[in-house]
């Protein structure tokens, strides 16, 4: 290190900020992919997120060359202690076809509880071309203690969709709303309430 | 910083600091360098011990030795320990020795820091294996979710343990990059006159482009596993769908990360070995300016091709097609390298000493684990292959064949350099024919079940793939203790009893700076800088 000369030390110094700088630009980076990741999948409909409420402009003519089938299915987060469930699993549409199903949920604990549906499309290219006129998932929902509610939605797969699509799948996910998760605790003293209501036909 | 350092800056003489100071605080770049050597060779004994676990588990279908829950938790730690623990290690240590030799460097630019960056290792290290052995004390689950622990099986099902391994990874981190800073300064900064960026030899070179590629992702790394950590114990949701994030984002951040960093584990093999086969071929290295300009693209392309780990999950065609070109561009550069060794080669007068036979090896073998990443890289077939056995054959071919076997090349050329005695050629080469035979009896067989739909991470399997794998336990177990030999053998070289002295030049063919210091080459060296024409 003697032999060092003191203008390898500048050199170094300056070397080491700029790699510093480097690192730290590049760990930023690696969070910035999260926005980014989320811009991307907003633009090309990629992880079957579906748009806002869907406000057609002009009439949508309706393809009747075409028919998909349109299957449904609810799932509900590890925290949720809801029971969710569609009461149509399938149905066949033709593109630009307006089409009514509905879902029911309830809550078995003897709380009320907030709830937040997303949904998601499967394929992801079809997500894009999928609009929802009505859906339980434009809002939050409250059940309360031991309540059942029917949730409608009606949706339309825009014609513009890609041809080879045949088959849609439409899956919601409810989640509970941060804040609600001590009623998490009273769902297992609750498991007494009779179930004469339409999902315990389904 | 104790007396022994002081007296060490101010000692002008070839005198070298006893007792445990010497290395604890150690700033020599040779020192340090043989820190990490002996480190990461201390670590292939560990991952190798639980690579033994997985292949005796493997021997048979049915379970017989462990637990599902402590086979994963086998190939985790075998998968982090390998990649962080030996590989990195390695290379930054055979960097730490012979950059500055390479360049007629004194030392490293940053030699405190250098120190601290070994020193966090066996700290990162303790951690990440205290893991493991609290889990065999009972005390709940070491890290189980894979080296590439994607969420959510390292987020919401992560055991208690998790949090050690994102310590540990982040201290693995900073060790990196810390390294990587010290190479990039030393290498802009502290070249003997004369030596210009193209003269440089092509070891260097591939090391100077490595440390960019630290630079670059091990802060993506590190970001990956800071979310995780804040995933599991802060309550956000990078990864969690249930707050508004994705799982699928962490693959692609980890992957960001990972595929550069498979380059991170091979360019300084591909430097090695352009140093040995020009030495042993005694000619000059074919190609030497497209060498440096393959070396280039390969980290370039390493940054844009990290989601064809990911086809199958889910995404448009678009971008399947341009990973997998992208991908299938990679073999371009790389075929440079592989036709311009076998051009260096061509009518040279070869000799066979160890090194080269590794060297040769590396070649051979490296580039039949090209072949298969070729396979891997149609999107179609990737279908069929993802997650079995295949791939597994697949990345041991170029991590085993491939980085390893460049550091033992790297280890038999240099060690005469290093300790001033030859090592014992005649083990040298039991070493390598045991391992060459039994290194391909043990992967081989591996892509014949993968192709079959063997899927990997699985301690059972259908009786179809008995006989395979039974092979593959078998070379397993000969590979693995083969590596004994290499221990003694260095060991012996150290002890210099036995053995005769290394000439300065060691090597008839040898050329470069390093080989114009007296062997062992001394506790200080180029303290005036030679000229370099």
């Amino acid at each position: 290190m003697n032999a060092e000369p003191n203008k390898n030390n500048d050199d170094n110094k300056k070397v080491t900020r700029n790699l510093l700088f480097v690192v730290v630009v590049m760990f930023g980076f690696g969070f910035a992919l999260v926005p980014l990741y989320d811009v991307f999948c907003d633009i090309t409909g990629l992880n079957g997120k579906t748009g806002d409420q869907y406000v057609s402009a002009e009439p949508i003519q309706i393809d009747t060359s075409r028919e998909i089938k349109v299957e449904f299915l609810a799932n509900l987060n590890a925290d949720m202690p809801w029971e969710f469930k569609p009461l149509t699993n399938i149905v066949k549409v033709h593109p630009g076809e307006a089409a009514r199903i509905e879902y029911v949920a309830r809550n078995k604990t003897d709380r009320d509880i907030v709830g937040q549906a997303v949904p998601s499309v499967t394929p992801g290219l079809a997500a894009a071309h999928f609009q929802k006129t009505e859906c339980f998932c434009f809002t939050e929902q409250v059940l309360k203690a031991g309540e059942e509610k029917i949730m409608p939605v009606v949706f339309m797969i825009d014609p513009s969709v890609d041809e080879d699509v045949h088959e849609v799948t439409l899956s919601y996910t409810f989640f509970i709303k941060p804040g609600s998760e001590d009623a998490k605790a009273e769902t297992v003293n609750n498991q007494s309430i009779a179930l004469s209501t339409p999902l315990a036909q389904h | 910083m104790s007396a022994v350092i002081e007296e060490h800056h101010d000692d002008h003489h070839d005198h070298k600091p006893t007792g445990i100071g010497r290395w604890l605080f150690s700033t020599n770049h040779k020192d340090i360098g043989t820190m990490y050597l002996w480190f990461s060779f201390a670590m292939l004994f560990v991952g190798g011990t639980l690579a033994l676990v997985i292949r005796a588990e493997l021997f048979q279908p049915g379970l017989q030795f462990v637990e599902p829950e402590l086979f994963n938790q086998m190939t985790t730690l075998h998968g982090l320990i390998m990649v962080f623990g030996v590989i990195m290690p390695a290379f930054v240590g055979l960097a730490n020795w012979m950059v500055p030799l390479m360049i007629g460097a004194p030392d490293m630019a940053l030699p405190r820091m250098n120190n601290w960056s070994f020193w966090l290792l066996p700290g990162a290290f303790g951690l990440l294996i205290a893991s493991l052995v609290m889990s065999l004390m009972g005390m709940g689950s070491a890290p189980n979710f894979g080296w590439t622990f994607y969420a959510p099986l390292s987020t919401t099902y992560g055991p208690a343990s998790t949090d050690f391994f994102i310590f540990s990874v982040h201290m693995m981190g900073i060790s990196s990059i810390m390294g990587a800073i010290n190479i990039i300064a030393t290498i802009i900064n502290m070249r003997a006159p004369g030596m210009t960026y193209m003269k440089m030899p092509i070891f260097v070179w591939t090391w100077f482009i490595t440390a960019y590629l630290l630079i670059a992702v091990m802060p993506v790394l590190a970001g990956a596993v800071t979310m995780m950590l804040t995933d599991r114990n802060f309550g956000t949701s990078f990864f969690d769908a249930a707050g508004g994030g994705d799982p699928v984002l962490f693959q692609h951040v980890f992957w960001f990360f990972g595929h550069p960093e498979v380059y991170i584990m091979i360019l300084p093999s591909f430097g090695i070995i352009s140093q040995i086969v020009p030495t042993f071929s005694r000619k000059k290295i074919f190609g030497y300016s497209s060498m440096v300009y393959a070396t280039s693209s390969i980290a370039f392309l390493s940054f844009i091709v990290w989601a064809h780990h990911m086809f199958t999950t889910g995404m448009p065609v678009q971008a399947e097609l341009f990973f997998m070109y992208a991908t299938m561009l990679i073999a371009v550069p790389t075929g440079v390298k592989v036709f311009n060794w076998v051009s260096t080669m061509w009518k040279g007068s070869m000799t066979f000493e160890t090194p080269m036979l590794f060297a040769i090896a590396f070649i051979f073998l490296f580039t039949i684990g090209g072949f298969s990443g070729l396979m891997l890289s149609i999107t179609p077939a990737d279908f069929q292959y993802h997650d079995t056995y295949f791939v597994v054959a697949h990345f041991h071919y170029v991590l085993v064949t491939g980085a390893l076997y460049g550091i033992f090349a790297a280890v038999y050329f240099w060690l005469p350099k290093w300790t001033g005695n030859m090592y014992d050629e005649g083990l040298g080469k039991l070493h390598f024919w045991v391992s060459t035979i039994s290194v391909n009896v043990l992967f081989f067989p591996m892509h014949f079940v993968g192709l079959a739909g063997m899927p990997r991470r699985i301690p059972d399997y259908h009786m179809q793939f008995a006989e395979f794998n039974a092979i593959a336990s078998v070379g397993a177990f000969v590979f693995g203790f083969s590596q004994l030999i290499l221990l003694y053998n260095v060991i012996k070289t150290i002890r210099g009893k036995s053995t005769e002295k290394a000439t300065d030049q060691v090597w008839e063919g040898a050329e470069g700076l390093e080989w114009t210091l007296p062997s062992p080459a001394p506790f200080h060296s180029f303290t005036t800088p030679p000229t370099v024409k």
